[in-house]
């Protein structure tokens, strides 16, 4: 008797969106964000169960709630932790972690520089709206100086964290960048982040439409984003501009933007490298922005490490391989042990050559 | 228990032989004089023996402090006995003092007229000077009232090992405690054939060390046997214990036990979360040495990524558990309450020890159990067990499992450091005789809804991502039951604040009803809880012994407490609660059942003596 096959539908995008309304501000980024998760989760090539988003507390972290899959919305900073336990126990889970510049670089920078440290296998969403939403405007630690705030009327007076600088501190073996506008970019960086083994990092800037609404217009305002954006492509030299005619070279250990034309030729631009073991060229492209570079969007880095559960399954099968598999008897018994077989007699008759016990 | 004589000192061709009822021998010198390892020993070997054993190792805060000074001085007190004891003894009879600062810090728990053996050679001016003596004790007469044994014990050393030419000074120094041990083993008539089987296990492969620790081992021993300066020697006889097969445990080793013994008869992989913190530590040390078992131990960057971690493997369907003590569980505080909120199972364990903040972390203390009850925002119901002594940490960590999977929620698991690290035996149970936790994960989609509940336990069902068609979020902002939809309406918040803890409460149900040792009802019944147990017990039995109607209760289940706890306080003209805190369960008791007890209360970072509580004992009856 010949099985019946019965056909799985693919998945398709409304396979994705759960039945709850959502309830971000007419006009957030974080719109465009789901929409575009939505849009490629059904070709993640897995079934829908085996994908989980896990989020601290933030605007960004209302995000599993609108996501027909797994998941939990956690408490503040620390959804890395509860997605590294889950995926010890569960390898086989796709995990993201949905995050936000407060939630994952102010009390949660701890958690987040660990878990890429560990690089478990797990994607991190970073959504950077340079401010805190959810809590009605007080900077965060990726806001500029000198911005005026709720509890910085004067301007803020930190530095600011550059995320993906962090992230390659942290030892990160997939770091992006993209843009909540950008769709069909940020659709290619999450299929991307998914397929890469370890922890991928990913910083989209998200525009806060009610409390920073200006943050991002750089590389979304028609007008200039052309000239403020260097796409990243590995193996290809590093050109941008409106009519493609501006690159970026290496003069010594320094980059500088060029014009091309006049003698200078693609030949001599940077060649974008992001398989390199070595972060160098990753770190000097983290720290370009305007006015004097354009912002590189794409991946920064992506190299091969062994994953965090890997090794610790691995370690696993050794010890099984070494010592057999778990026995309770042999257990309870790896001590010194005797034996009571029938009442006492005392002592041990003055001799030292005599047995143990009786 | 005292030194009791059982009878007239025989004469033998070596000198007399005492049978003592029980002796407790305390063991005290430098932290680098191997206090551990020959208190050890003589434990164990004890114990093959068959006397009933009962241990306290005191370990300074410091790694090494400077060798000779008394914050250096390391402690480790062994009871042996022929019957049934409880505790490692009020005040040892012996005292070995490997050097001055031993002798300084341990010489005011000496028992009056007890025996005091000391090394000799290490009592110079400039370690009499490390432990501010003015002058020399063994020279004046400051231990006139105790019974001075000197064993110039360096030199005779460093003579057993004269032979062994490849040893210095330093490295034949280093065998002293042996010398020292195979003396006591002679004074106590024990066999040498334990130690000597440990040294061959655990040295095989530096046969000169284990040659001259063999033979410092056996000199102490043939000294004491040679010469005139011990007349007496005494033997301590068997326990009378039902036959098995048994084993020396520590409180830490009997809850590792415990946990793996759950995980792997559920068919459960056994997650552990921790941060490395005293005196919890040695439970990640043991459990990552355990990988052959489905035990998963995640050693995390802080506290709070460790119960983290906990619950997200809980929500994977792991058996889950993070481990700490008082410190960390500050830290854990707002995690627990998620846990609580997600209604996940998972053990939080805290062993503890003395506080507030970094307090004295080698000292014991049992001053959480408010911090546990009650230390987070809201109305925050948690489940609270506390083992009663080092094998109980066995049974109470299988019990934490399965009540945290019945209810859907975390339990707290209060150990302390005095369980930690004193050991007793353990008879060995057959795995196949334990039950295992059952453990069921809903995989049927129809009508499912994530916070649905059982009619019986109000758990809602445990669904491990993965099972198809069942996909749902679960959060910490409050929810409507059933559905799990975020809520704040007054109706659903209500219901949820109630429901969460009528569902701690109804575990009432499927835990044991309180007994009590001693007469049903009666003059006095003492109260106490976790490692408490064995002064209580045994205080209680000498005030029955004296005809007092008083009875003793120990609680294991602290939240919610057992059904017929109330009914059974009534029973008595007074209760009287013993507790190392301030009063925390008597805080409880007294709210819940409008009581006002007794109240016994010591904050010095050490046990109850069974003289204080019996003390306490006759002033009520």
């Amino acid at each position: 008797m010949s099985e019946q096959v019965i056909p799985v539908p693919a998945l398709t995008r409304k396979d994705f969106v759960s039945d709850q309304e959502v309830r971000w501000c007419p006009g957030c980024g974080d719109y465009a964000i789901l929409a575009q998760m939505q849009r490629i989760a059904p070709e993640l090539g897995l079934p829908r169960e085996k994908i989980v988003f896990i989020s601290g507390i933030g605007c960004s972290s209302r995000f599993p709630y609108y996501m027909n899959t797994y998941g939990i919305h956690s408490i503040h900073g620390r959804a890395p932790t509860l997605a590294t336990g889950l995926n010890i126990v569960d390898p086989e889970l796709q995990i993201w972690v949905v995050t936000g510049d407060g939630d994952g670089l102010s009390i949660g920078g701890n958690h987040l520089v660990h878990c890429v440290r560990r690089n478990v296998n797990l994607n991190i969403l970073l959504f950077n709206n340079r401010i805190y939403g959810l809590t009605k405007g007080q900077y965060s630690p990726t806001s500029l100086p000198g911005h005026r705030t709720k509890s910085s009327p004067m301007g803020s007076i930190e530095q600011s964290f550059n995320p993906i600088s962090v992230a390659l501190g942290a030892e990160g073996t997939f770091i992006a960048r993209t843009v909540d506008v950008y769709a069909k970019h940020m659709g290619e960086i999450l299929r991307q982040s998914a397929k890469h083994q370890g922890t991928s990092f990913v910083e989209i800037y998200q525009n806060c439409i009610i409390f920073n609404q200006h943050a991002w217009e750089h590389v979304t305002d028609a007008q200039v984003r052309d000239d403020n954006v260097l796409y990243l492509e590995h193996g290809k030299p590093m050109v941008f501009g409106k009519n493609r005619d501006k690159g970026i070279r290496l003069v010594g250990l320094t980059p500088e933007v060029v014009a091309l034309g006049d003698g200078i030729t693609e030949d001599d631009l940077l060649v974008h490298d992001a398989h390199a073991e070595d972060p160098t060229l990753a770190w000097m492209l983290s720290r370009m922005e305007p006015p004097h570079f354009p912002v590189p969007i794409g991946i920064f880095r992506s190299i091969q490490k062994p994953t965090y559960a890997d090794m610790l399954l691995k370690q696993g099968e050794a010890a099984r391989a070494k010592r057999g598999a778990g026995d309770l008897r042999k257990l309870f018994r790896d001590a010194d042990t005797w034996e009571i077989t029938e009442l006492a007699e005392v002592g041990a008759a003055g001799s030292n050559g005599g047995g143990n016990g009786r | 228990m005292s030194e009791t004589s059982i009878g007239p000192a025989a004469e033998t061709s070596q000198g007399f032989l005492e049978e003592l009822e029980s002796v407790a021998i305390r063991f005290a010198g430098d932290s680098g004089d191997g206090i551990q390892s020959v208190g050890t020993q003589f434990t164990n070997t004890s114990a093959v023996l068959g006397n009933d054993i009962s241990t306290f190792p005191d370990f300074p805060a410091e790694i090494r402090a400077p060798a000779g000074t008394l914050a250096g001085v390391s402690g480790f007190q062994v009871n042996i006995s022929s019957s049934d004891i409880h505790t490692p003894g009020d005040a040892p009879q012996v005292l070995v003092a490997f050097n001055p600062a031993a002798l300084k810090a341990n010489l005011p728990d000496l028992e009056k007229g007890g025996t005091i053996i000391i090394n000799r050679d290490e009592f110079t001016p400039g370690n009499l000077k490390k432990a501010n003596y003015a002058t020399n004790p063994i020279e004046d007469d400051s231990l006139a009232r105790y019974r001075v044994l000197q064993v110039p014990l360096t030199t005779l050393n460093r003579h057993a090992l004269a032979e062994m030419e490849g040893l210095g000074a330093k490295d034949k120094d280093r065998c002293r405690n042996f010398f020292a041990l195979g003396l006591i083993f002679w004074m106590y008539d024990r066999s040498l054939d334990t130690t000597l089987q440990w040294i061959e296990d655990k040295f095989g492969k530096k046969p000169e060390v284990a040659k001259a620790n063999t033979t410092s081992l056996k000199a102490g021993y043939f000294y004491g046997e040679t010469t005139e300066t011990f007349r007496t020697r005494y033997r301590v006889g068997k326990f009378d214990v039902p036959p098995g097969v048994y084993r020396k445990i520590t409180g830490n080793e009997a809850a590792v036990l415990g946990w793996v013994t759950a995980a792997h008869k559920a068919e459960k992989t056994l997650f552990y979360g921790s941060y490395p913190i005293t005196p919890a530590s040695d439970i990640l040390h043991e459990l990552a040495a355990l990988k052959n078992f489905d035990v998963r131990t995640f050693q995390a960057e802080d506290e709070i990524a460790a119960i983290g971690a906990t619950i997200g493997a809980a929500f994977g369907g792991a058996l889950a558990l993070t481990g700490t003590s008082g410190p960390g569980i500050c830290l854990k505080s707002e995690a627990m309450n998620l846990a609580i909120v997600l209604e996940l199972p998972l053990v939080v364990a805290d062993v503890q020890r003395g506080g507030p903040s970094t307090g004295l972390p080698t000292k014991t203390e049992q001053s959480d159990l408010l911090q546990v009850m009650f230390g987070r925002n809201g109305e925050s119901p948690i489940v609270v067990i506390a083992p009663c002594s080092p094998a109980d940490c066995f049974t109470m960590a299988i019990e934490s499992m399965r009540l945290a999977v019945r209810a859907m929620t975390p339990v707290v698991y209060l150990s302390d450091g005095y369980l930690a690290n004193s050991s007793e035996p353990w008879r060995i149970p057959d795995p196949d005789d334990i039950p295992a936790i059952e453990v069921e994960h809903r995989t049927d989609p129809e009508h499912f809804a994530p916070y649905l509940r059982d009619e019986v336990t109000l758990g809602r069902p445990w669904v491990v991502p993965g099972t198809p068609k069942m996909e749902h979020r679960i959060g910490g902002l409050e929810k409507q039951d059933g559905t799990g939809n975020v809520s704040y309406s007054a109706h659903d918040h209500d219901h949820m604040v109630k429901l969460r803890a009528e569902k701690v409460q109804r575990l009432q149900n499927t835990i044991p009803e309180q007994t009590v040792f001693g007469p049903e009802q009666g003059d006095l019944l003492v109260i106490g809880w976790g490692g408490t147990y064995g002064s209580l017990r045994s205080a209680v039995a000498a005030a029955q012994a004296k005809g007092h109607s008083v009875a003793h209760a120990h609680i294991r289940y602290l939240n919610p407490f057992p059904r017929n706890l109330g009914s059974l306080m009534s029973r008595y003209k007074q209760v009287l609660v013993a507790e190392l805190n301030l009063g925390q369960l008597a805080l409880l008791i007294n709210g819940k059942f409008g009581m006002k007890v007794q109240q016994l209360n010591k904050v010095e970072g050490r046990p109850f003596k069974i003289s204080e509580v019996l003390r306490k004992i006759e002033e009520l009856v």
